[in-house]
């Protein structure tokens, strides 16, 4: 029988241990520093720091004609850098009133659901490496090379994309860019089926997740909660739904939610929006194929004063080369006004808040991004668990760091 | 019958009177403006009166007018009601030499960063905040950045020798 060593009075006077998760932990993908206090292996405390790899977008904004600004969204979630992309794109066009062609908008919701796809399967699979399950980030990758293979064939890039323009997208779609379509559209559901089966019932994944993490659907909407991890906690908001933009509402899909609001029920949501974004692009490219003729070559609305022309056109059309010189030069003046637009970015409500006083640049331009938001009720979800389950619940959350810090 | 911007109005108008002024609707978000003094009246008011419902804080962030003189800083939130989708931006001016304005962060905890991240940059100094310290930038920064009196470094200035970056 072993008794209670009594120590000394005051011999050990702290007894907790306190720990730096970060902020260049290998553990936390990305910048973040979380200063925990553990007695043991459990976390008694956290405290979050943010503020790594800020680099002072909302005031290199001010300064920036519209499409000057496209490139700084791309840094925001690096891992779904079209959706911001458009989304930008889409709050220009609301401030300028400009509509846009079906086929422009269908074309879009094929890019944003690609991008949606490629953020939840990094996301998903990373929460499997965390769990000690590293196969299925491997067979997941592939495909997220295979999305980036078509986003090379619109936009030229690959992870920070500057995909599209105000008014469009800078050339129509190619062939090539179809054909790597139609093969992910073709092989991607069975590898995604795959890394479910792997996944979805597998004991030791859910010992790891179920409970961990776990947010109250009241206490999410209160931390201001969007997006996947708000609709595991049982909510059902979407802006695709809610606010609908760039045509959402011709297709047909559902919202999927969850229940407790855990890395279990996070990781299952995201699983099936990845199936529903599948569903998306089908019923997008279908609908992008029923356009013939000149109706096919429709790839941006006719804004000339906004849209940033072709080179072959500013080569050879005397027009062209005016609207280019005006745009590049950023002496086009935006109208005066202040929109509020939001699109539904991989992690949650991605919020464009942009004043303009009449002049060439923004007056005032604020990003609302979602993980931000959401990552001051990181403490809150790891106190009184395990140490691995921090790591966990970091990674399920996907907190993106470029995104956090604007 | 579901909540319109003409609805939100009128039960607003009726509870706080003359206190809401510049009622606007830019793009269709019904704007308006309230004295700095009452912020959290109203937004308590938004949150609780069971016909608003506003409960979900979208964002929070400030504006710097520097002509406007004596009403130099704006800060505005955007309340969402999230079962009637309805969504409204509510502004509250003041003074840059003393930016008191009332912490949101009781009502709402998503407000604590949002609210950190506009003192960082602004200084709105928001009273009753738990912690109220700079978030983005660096600790021993001594002023905030976002105000408008800091313009970005002139690209044709040529007093800057710089061998690497060729200027």
């Amino acid at each position: 029988m072993s008794e209670h060593i009594l120590l000394p009075e005051g011999s050990i006077e702290k007894q907790t241990t306190t720990l730096n998760l970060g902020p260049t932990h290998p553990a936390t993908h990305g910048v973040f520093q979380n200063i925990l206090e553990l007695d043991g292996e459990r976390i008694m405390k956290a405290t979050s720091t943010v503020g790594y790899i800020h680099r002072a977008f909302e005031k290199l904004a001010e300064r920036r004609p519209l499409y000057q600004i496209t490139p700084i969204t791309d840094r925001l979630n690096y891992c779904s850098s079209p959706i911001n992309n458009m989304g930008w794109h889409i709050t220009c066009e609301k401030l300028l009133g400009i509509e846009l062609p079906k086929r422009v908008d269908y074309l879009r919701i094929i890019i944003m659901e690609l991008s949606r796809i490629s953020d939840h399967l990094i996301c998903n699979s990373i929460v499997g490496v965390d769990s000690g399950a590293y196969s299925g980030f491997l067979y997941l990758m592939q495909f997220r090379e295979l999305i980036y293979e078509i986003y090379e064939e619109v936009c030229g890039s690959r992870l920070t994309t500057n995909i599209g323009r105000i008014g469009g997208f800078e050339r129509n779609f190619t062939n090539t860019a179809f054909v790597k379509l139609e093969q992910f559209l073709a092989t991607y559901p069975k590898q995604l089926k795959e890394f479910e089966t792997l996944f979805s019932r597998n004991r030791i994944f859910m010992e790891r997740t179920i409970g961990v993490g776990a947010i109250s659907a009241e206490r999410a909407l209160n931390y201001g909660f969007t997006g996947p991890n708000l609709r595991a906690a049982g909510v059902d908001y979407d802006v695709r739904v809610h606010t609908p933009y760039s045509s959402y509402q011709d297709l047909e899909f559902t919202i999927p939610v969850g229940k407790t609001g855990d890395c279990y029920d996070r990781f299952l949501v995201r699983n099936q929006e990845m199936w529903q974004s599948l569903s998306m692009i089908e019923q997008a490219y279908k609908k992008v194929q029923e356009f013939k003729g000149a109706d096919a070559e429709v790839f941006h609305a006719d804004t000339p004063a906004y849209y940033l022309p072709e080179k072959k056109d500013v080569y050879t059309k005397m027009e062209a080369l005016i609207y280019h010189f005006k745009i590049i030069m950023g002496e086009t003046d935006i109208p005066a006004g202040e929109v509020y637009s939001s699109v539904e970015g991989g992690n949650g409500e991605l919020g464009f808040y942009l004043i303009s006083d009449g002049g060439r640049t923004p007056y005032r331009l604020h990003f609302r991004r979602p993980c931000f938001i959401y990552y001051q009720a990181f403490p809150e979800l790891v106190q009184g668990g395990m140490l691995s389950d921090a790591v966990i619940t970091m990674s399920s959350l996907n907190l993106i760091a470029g995104e956090l810090d604007a | 019958m579901p909540l319109n911007n003409e609805k939100i109005q009128q039960i607003l108008t009726e509870k706080f009177g003359d206190q809401l002024t510049d009622w606007q609707e830019p793009y269709g978000m019904l704007t308006f403006t309230g004295p700095k003094e009452s912020n959290l009246k109203v937004l308590q008011f938004l949150f609780d009166e069971p016909s608003l419902g506003f409960r979900f804080l979208t964002d929070l962030q400030a504006v710097h007018y520097p002509d406007n003189k004596g009403q130099e800083l704006a800060v505005v939130y955007h309340l969402h009601n999230l079962v009637d989708n309805i969504r409204i931006r509510f502004k509250v001016f003041t003074d840059i030499t003393q930016p008191d304005v009332f912490s949101a962060t009781a009502l709402y905890q998503s407000a604590n960063f949002m609210e950190r991240e506009t003192y960082d940059f602004f200084g709105v100094n928001f009273t009753g905040h738990p912690n109220l310290i700079r978030i983005l930038n660096v600790d021993e920064m001594d002023y905030f950045p976002m105000r408008k009196e800091f313009p970005l470094e002139d690209q044709t200035r040529s007093d800057k020798d710089d061998e690497m970056f060729g200027r």
